[in-house]
């Protein structure tokens, strides 16, 4: 196949993937089909030989990203581009013709290797499903791939249960290597091991791509993982990324904030490891109702206050959580009042600012002012919502405009704080919420 | 006296292959307060070993011989009234998977608040308000409110701190956390650490943290036992473990953990897998697989001593540092040839004789 020079083996573009979220006959009846964003406007290329790692947290569609991009799941949107041909409206034949070039690891050796079949059998299925070979060409090209995995070729004629984690995951590696494939997605195929092993799997990855030049998109959770296999890396949130460059970019400042803290949660070997770390509050929003403006709004250490107000970070970060409750309709005022001897409506929001940290003065008289206006309306109403327009009053561009990826001193992020418009110089220290607590 | 002292245990299972030795002659102590972790590769007989301090081994297994003292009773001599009445009172477990670890089935106040009644004698809503506290106290936003939700309403890192407040609720004096943060997010995990860390402080609560994890020993722990094939192979203060291994397969498994800012271009491995625990090498369980191994290694059995006097490990002696491989007994030939660099922050280990 000819392709010109500058076009990368993969492409991709603009990738979307939603689903219908399930919901109940009379949401259908009236029209109320909530989607899920698993995949929400995802673009990335790579090279001939290369490795591009994704990471991120459970829940932030790296998975579906591989899948989707392998046309396992027909995407909402976008397009993938191998060698330049567009595959995102193959037929069926053409389809299995392309998954020659690109094929697959799962996580799970387990569940993914059909439990019934000799492990010949495993390798063989895909030799003739694209008639590559039969009889004893076929058998002889099992053995070497079975020797070229690190496996004896005498394994040929067991079943799954007689390997070890580690050992079927390398029965896995050969089967995606039967086909000569130029690409293969590995989702997460080394979690799921004993750290010796995880390390000898990542050899072989690593050796296949330098003796046959395969691309991979490596998918991981484990950033010291994908550090150590990856060219490029690219770090997901919420179906969207974050922030890419190459590991040494990623793991130098400036950072996307969402790298930061990734980076200083994992971990350290090391008992005289003295580093502060930061900890994000709660776990990943649904991606049925993603926050406004930039995804990681809700939980960023360094979320920029608006113009109009004063506001030291922390004191700030805590308002954001009241406000958004507040707009939200989300604030549990009957669970605090039950709580309390005295239920007065000062009394009440007190205890409200105290359960979010936020406090009993603000330093800005006027955000003050709004915040306590709001907060009182809030607790009168109760249980009934009200309008406070207390979002708009503390609105910031990182919770009402999307950031756009953008190049960085190495690399690229989807970040406010990199944004001239927006002041504040990046890479500046901010508190973290956990010293504050 | 130590808290809780294991002496020679031997957990045996009869399966139709043949009879699973899971623990073989381990011996460790566990002082009040103190943070002790078990690490190694599964198949090492890490969480049998917790299992039989719980007395929650089942068919087909039995714990053949040893003792398992806490503050001064054996507990394997307990009858089942006894031990119900110490499990989850003195000592409490949480377990990796919390999904699994609550009843889908009662809401998460419920459950909790059935424990705090099985051992406390409370009112229904002194239990209540007790748990409120505890879930508060396990950060748990408006406790008041999620007492009433069913264990599938909270995400993972939440059902990990429900399980952490119950197993918290009777003031334990020892907790058994089997890999607590391995199904949880890297920031999750950070989550659940730094409350673990928390809540052992505050109540002087020891805690006996199993993992796979070196990452996490190295942060949480005050001293380590590695476990290799149902044995510890070497028991130390953190620090030593860390800076100064003297077993080949602690060398082994630090130097198989990819760092971020390393500059390997090839990870280091520990050849081949875990031995069969029906079938176990002769001699040394770890000689086929060690890069350092002899003759010798293959006939005898190297006993757990002190690295520095090559004298039998003293249970007693907490900061000692033991381990059992032949060159600390003086009957290997050659010796361990690796070096322990710690650059700046940041120590690496390599191993000269690995793959």
């Amino acid at each position: 196949m000819a392709v010109s020079s500058d076009e990368p083996l993969i492409r991709v573009e603009g990738l979307k993937k939603y689903y219908d979220s399930e919901t109940g006959f009379f949401s259908r009846l009236l029209g109320e089909q909530r989607k899920v964003k698993a995949v929400d406007g995802v673009s990335f290329e790579i090279g001939e030989g290369e490795t591009l790692g994704l990471v991120g947290e459970s829940g932030c569609g790296k998975s579906t990203t591989g899948r989707t991009l392998l046309q396992l799941e027909q995407p909402t949107e976008g397009s993938v581009y191998y060698r330049g041909r567009d595959i995102t409206n193959l037929d069926g034949e053409e389809l299995r013709e392309l998954r020659k070039e690109m094929q697959i690891i799962f996580q799970n050796p387990q569940s993914s290797l059909n439990p019934r079949l000799t492990v010949n059998d495993i390798i063989g299925e895909a030799l003739d499903i694209h008639g590559m070979a039969s009889g004893s060409s076929r058998d002889r090209q099992i053995k070497e791939l079975l020797e070229r995995v690190g496996l004896n070729a005498s394994h040929a004629n067991r079943y799954p249960n007689e390997f070890s984690g580690g050992q079927l995951q390398r029965v896995g590696i050969a089967r995606a290597l039967a086909v000569d494939p130029d690409f293969i997605v590995c989702d997460e195929p080394v979690s799921a091991l004993d750290v010796s092993v995880q390390a000898q799997i990542l050899n072989l990855l690593m050796d296949l791509q330098e003796e046959f030049g395969i691309s991979y998109l490596f998918i991981a959770h484990d950033l010291s993982v994908v550090e150590h296999i990856a060219d490029q890396i690219a770090v997901m949130y919420l179906g969207e990324i974050a922030e890419t460059g190459t590991p040494e970019e990623l793991f130098s400042p400036p950072q996307h904030p969402y790298t930061e803290a990734l980076l200083s949660a994992i971990p350290e070997p090391d008992p005289g490891w003295e580093a502060e770390r930061i900890i994000l509050e709660g776990s990943v929003p649904s991606p049925v109702d993603p926050p406004s403006g930039c995804k990681f709004h809700t939980r960023c250490p360094r979320v920029i206050p608006p113009e109009e107000f004063s506001l030291e970070q922390a004191e700030w970060r805590a308002v954001l959580d009241l406000t958004t409750r507040i707009a939200g309709d989300d604030l549990s005022v009957e669970a605090v009042e039950t709580g309390l001897d005295d239920t007065s409506v000062g009394n009440v929001a007190g205890a409200l600012r105290e359960e979010h940290g936020v406090p009993e003065r603000l330093s800005d008289p006027e955000a003050e002012q709004l915040l306590s206006e709001a907060l009182r309306a809030t607790v009168e109403a109760a249980p009934e919502p009200v309008d406070t327009g207390i979002a708009e009053a503390f609105a910031s561009p990182c919770t009402t405009a999307r950031p756009e990826l953008q190049s960085i001193d190495g690399g690229a992020a989807a970040c406010h704080l990199f944004d001239e418009r927006y002041a504040d110089p990046p890479g500046a220290p901010a508190p973290t919420r956990g010293a504050e607590d | 006296m130590a808290m809780l002292e294991v002496e020679d245990l031997n957990v045996r299972f009869y399966t139709e292959e043949g009879v699973v030795k899971a623990t073989n002659d381990l011996s460790y102590q566990i002082e009040a307060g103190e943070r002790f972790g078990v690490v190694g590769e599964s198949g090492a007989g890490k969480s049998v070993t917790s299992l039989a301090v719980m007395r929650l081994i089942d068919e087909p297994g039995v714990v053949e011989s040893g003792s398992i003292r806490f503050k001064g009773r054996d507990l394997l001599e307990l009858s089942r009234e006894e031990m119900r009445e110490i499990r989850g009172d003195e000592i409490s477990m949480i377990f990796q998977d919390a999904g699994t670890a609550l009843n889908p089935a009662y809401t998460v106040g419920e459950q909790i608040a059935e424990a705090v009644r099985l051992h406390k004698e409370m009112s229904e809503a002194a239990a209540r308000e007790r748990t409120v506290e505890l879930l508060d106290s396990v950060g748990i936003p408006d406790p008041a409110e999620r007492y009433d939700e069913y264990p599938h309403q909270f995400s993972g890192g939440m059902q990990q701190r429900a399980v952490i407040a119950m197993a918290l609720s009777c003031d334990p004096d020892l907790i058994i956390a089997d890999e607590p943060t391995t199904a949880l997010d890297v920031t999750i995990e950070a989550q659940i650490l730094e409350l673990l860390e928390e809540v052992t402080e505050e109540f002087d609560t020891a805690i006996q943290l199993i993992t796979h994890d070196l990452g996490v020993i190295a942060e949480f722990c005050d001293r380590v036992m590695v476990m290799y094939a149902g044995r510890a192979v070497e028991t130390a203060p953190v620090e030593n473990i860390y800076y100064d291994p003297e077993h080949p397969y602690t060398v082994g498994l630090m130097s198989s953990i990819p760092r971020i800012g390393d500059e390997r271009d090839r990870l280091d491995t520990i050849p081949g897998r875990m031995p069969d625990l029906v079938e176990m090498p002769s001699g040394c369980t770890f000689h086929p697989r060690c890069p350092y191994a002899e003759e010798a290694c293959t006939r005898t059995e190297p006993p757990l001593v002190d690295v520095a006097s090559g004298d039998p490990a003293d249970p007693d002696a907490h900061l000692q540092h033991a381990a059992a491989c032949l060159a600390h007994t003086g009957d290997l030939q050659g010796s361990l040839d690796y070096t322990v660099t710690v650059d700046g922050e940041e120590p690496a280990v390599r191993g000269d004789g690995g793959e």
